[in-house]
C-alpha cells in the first residue's frame, strides 16, 4: 500500500520546504500544522486499511523481502503512527501562542518534523537495521531540539541525554551485528520464520539481554531510566510534550516487537528480569515523583513510572496483557503530552513549575484549571477519564495471566500517582492564592489544544469498546506472528 | 583473520569503555568514537569474511558463484559509520559547548543538583 510512506515522506518534505524559509516564522508555523495534520489524516487512512484489510506492506522500491526494506503496518504500528499525528498536530497548534524567537531562528520546526518522521519511521519499518537507523534520525532532532538553547541547565541535560543514548545506539548496533552473522537477515519476518530453527539458549540469551539493554534504556526502565528525570525538565514545554510524549515509546513499541517476534520462547528468566525490571520501575519512578516538588520533575518520574506499567505486561506474553500494554501506550503518549502542555502554560503565568511559585490558579484562572484537572486526573486513574480504563486494562491482563502480585503492584503505584498528582493539583490550582501575579495569558493556542486533547482523553472512555477491541486484536496479531509474517514474506512457509 | 578482528574488535570495546568511565567530557568522546568503531568491526566480522571473492556477477554467468564475500555486513558498517561520524561531531561540539557553559571538563560538575 503507497500511503505506507506518507507519514514519513509529508513530514520530511514539510522539514525540507521550511529550512528554505528560515526567516518566516508564522509561515512555518504554518506549514507544521498543515503537515502535522496531514501525517494525522495519512495514519487515520493508514489504521482503517490496516483494520479492514489486515497488516499493510510496502516493499521499497519494490525490492521483494527479505532484500529490500520494507515498510510494514500492522495494528500496534498503525494506533502509534495515529498517536505520532496527534501529538504532532498538538505541539505544532501551541507553537501559535509563541516560540522563543532564537529557537524559531534556529530550525525549531523543521526539527520536530524531523523527529515526527524519525518515530513514524520507526514505527512503520520492517527491518531491524532501518529500525536503528530512523532511532539515530529521530535522535538527532532531539539532541538538537534538546542542546538549541545555551543555558547551562539545557546544556548539562542534553550532554546526558547525548552520552546514555550514544551508548544505548552502540548496545543495539552490537546486538544487530551479531543477529545478523547468526541469521544472515535483518529483515523482522525473515529474522521471525528462520530464528526459530537457528536460535539455542545461549544465543537467545545474549542477543535478547543486549535488545533488552538497548531498548529498556530508550524506554527509560530501571536502572537504566536516571538520564531521563535528568534532562525532560529542561527543554520548553512543547519540546518536553513531543519527547515525554512519543520518544520512551519508541522504546516500548521496539521492545513489544523484538519480544514478541523474536524471543517469545527466550529463557524465562529474561522475562522475569524484564518483570522486575518494570516492577522496580514503576515503584522507585513513583517514590521518587513524591520527593519533588517541581511539576516537571514530578511528571518525568510519573512518566517513567508508568512506562513499568507496559512493560510488566508485555513480559507476560499474553494477548489480554499485551491489549492492556497498547491501550495504557494510548492513552500515556496522550495524558502525559497533554500534562506537558499544561506545565508550558504554568511556565508563562508564573516562569516556574516549581510549586513553591504556583497556586491560586483555581481563582485567577478558572478555565485552565478546570481543563488541567482532566489530564490531571486521568493519569491519576479516577474514573471515568481514560486512565482508570487503561488501569483497568493493565491489571485486568496481569490477573488473568496469573501475575497477582504485579497487578497488587500497579494497585499500590496507582495509589502512589494519584496521591502525586492530587498534591499537583492542590498545590498549584487549589491552594489559596498568594500575591503573585499572572505574568500573561494562558495562551489561547494552549488551552484550545489542552481542551482538544482532553476530549480525546474522554473520547478514549467513551469510545473504550472499540479501541481495547483494537488493541486486543492487535495484541493477538502480534503474538500470533503469522499474520506479520505471511503479509511480508507473501505465502513462504 | 575472524580471529584478529574479533580480538581487535574486543580491545576497542574494552578501550572504549575504559576511556567512558574516565572523568573528563574529551576522554568520554573518545570513548563513544572506540565503541563506535569496535561495533563496526564486529559487524563486519560477524557477517563473515571471504577475501578476493567481491559479489560481481562474472562475464558469461547468470548469477554468482558461492563463496563470495556478503555485500550487506559492508553496507550496514557504512552506514553506522556515516551516522557514528555525524553523532560524534555533534557530541564534540556539545562538549565544547558545556565546557564554556559549565567552565569545567569534569563530567562529575556537569548537572549536579544546586
Amino acid at each position: 500500500m503507497k500511503t505506507l510512506v506518507l507519514p514519513i515522506v509529508i513530514p520530511l518534505a514539510a522539514a525540507a520546504l521550511m529550512m528554505l524559509l528560515p526567516k518566516r516564522a508564522m509561515l512555518q508555523r504554518w506549514i507544521a500544522m498543515v503537515a502535522s495534520i496531514g501525517l494525522l489524516a495519512s495514519a487515520v487512512h493508514i489504521f482503517r486499511q490496516v483494520d479492514v484489510a489486515g497488516v499493510q506492506v510496502l516493499y521499497i522500491s519494490n525490492w521483494p523481502a527479505p532484500f529490500g526494506i520494507a515498510l510494514v503496518a500492522d495494528l500496534l504500528a498503525a494506533v502509534l503512527v495515529v498517536a505520532v499525528g496527534v501529538v504532532g498536530t498538538a505541539v505544532a497548534a501551541v507553537s501559535f501562542a509563541g516560540v522563543d524567537p532564537r529557537r524559531e531562528a534556529f530550525g525549531y520546526h523543521p526539527l520536530l518534523q524531523i523527529l515526527l518522521m524519525g518515530v513514524s519511521g520507526a514505527f512503520l519499518t520492517g527491518d531491524l537495521f532501518n529500525l536503528y537507523v530512523w532511532f539515530e534520525v529521530m535522535l538527532v532532532a532531539s539532541f538538537v531540539l534538546m542542546a538549541i538553547n545555551r543555558t547551562r541547565p539545557q546544556m548539562e541535560a542534553a550532554f546526558k541525554y547525548v552520552a546514555i543514548n550514544l551508548i544505548a545506539s552502540s548496545v543495539f548496533l552490537t546486538a544487530l551485528g551479531l543477529l545478523y552473522g547468526a541469521t544472515g537477515t535483518l529483515n523482522m519476518a525473515e529474522l521471525a520464520r528462520v530464528w526459530p530453527d537457528l536460535r539455542g539458549p545461549a544465543i537467545d540469551t545474549v542477543l535478547a539481554a543486549l535488545f533488552l539493554i538497548a531498548f529498556a534504556t530508550k524506554a527509560g526502565l530501571f536502572p537504566l531510566f536516571f538520564w531521563l528525570p535528568a534532562s525532560y525538565h529542561t527543554p520548553p514545554a512543547a519540546v518536553g510534550a513531543a519527547f515525554a510524549g512519543l520518544l520512551t515509546k519508541v522504546g516500548v513499541y521496539a521492545l513489544i516487537r523484538v519480544f514478541t517476534l523474536l524471543f517469545h520462547s527466550a529463557p524465562p528468566a529474561l522475562f522475569w528480569l524484564l518483570l522486575g525490571m518494570s516492577a522496580a520501575t514503576m515503584v522507585i519512578g513513583l517514590v521518587a515523583a513524591l520527593d519533588e516538588r517541581d511539576l516537571r520533575r514530578v511528571l518525568a518520574f510519573n512518566l517513567v513510572g508508568h512506562i513499568g506499567y507496559t512493560t510488566a505486561s508485555l513480559s507476560l506474553l499474553t494477548p489480554a496483557a499485551v491489549a492492556g500494554a497498547i491501550f495504557y501506550v494510548l492513552h500515556h503518549i496522550i495524558v502525559i503530552t497533554n500534562l506537558y502542555l499544561v506545565s508550558g502554560v504554568l511556565l508563562r503565568l508564573r516562569r516556574t513549575t516549581e510549586f513553591s511559585g504556583l497556586g491560586g490558579l483555581l481563582k485567577s484562572q478558572p478555565l485552565f484549571a478546570v481543563l488541567a484537572m482532566l489530564p490531571i486526573f486521568s493519569l491519576a486513574g479516577v474514573p471515568p477519564l481514560s486512565g482508570f480504563l487503561g488501569k483497568l486494562a493493565v491489571i485486568d491482563g496481569m490477573f488473568s495471566a496469573g501475575a497477582y502480585w504485579v497487578g497488587g503492584l500497579v494497585l499500590v503505584v496507582g495509589l502512589l500517582t494519584l496521591l502525586s498528582m492530587a498534591r499537583t493539583w492542590a498545590d498549584a490550582f487549589w491552594r489559596a492564592p498568594d500575591d503573585r501575579q499572572d505574568m500573561m495569558h494562558p495562551g489561547t493556542a494552549f488551552l484550545w489544544t489542552i481542551g482538544a486533547l482532553s476530549v480525546l482523553m474522554i473520547g478514549m472512555t467513551i469510545g473504550a469498546e472499540p479501541i481495547f477491541d483494537v488493541a486486543l486484536r492487535g495484541a493477538e496479531q502480534l503474538l500470533a506472528r503469522d499474520p506479520y509474517v505471511h503479509a511480508v514474506l507473501g505465502g513462504a512457509p | 583473520m575472524e580471529a584478529l578482528l574479533a580480538l581487535a574488535s574486543g580491545v576497542l570495546y574494552a578501550a572504549g569503555i575504559y576511556m567512558m568511565l574516565r572523568r573528563r567530557l574529551a576522554q568520554l568522546i573518545i570513548g563513544l568514537g572506540l565503541l563506535a568503531n569496535g561495533t563496526n568491526l564486529l559487524i563486519f566480522a560477524a557477517g563473515g569474511l571471504t577475501r578476493g571473492r567481491p559479489p560481481v556477477v562474472p562475464d558469461g554467468a547468470t548469477s554468482l558463484v558461492p563463496p563470495y564475500a556478503d555485500p550487506v555486513p559492508q553496507a550496514l558498517v557504512l552506514t553506522a559509520i556515516v551516522i557514528g561520524f555525524g553523532l560524534l561531531a555533534f557530541s564534540l561540539v556539545l562538549a565544547h559547548r558545556v565546557h564554556e557553559t559549565v567552565g569545567s571538563d569534569d563530567v562529575d560538575a556537569v548537572g549536579r543538583r544546586r
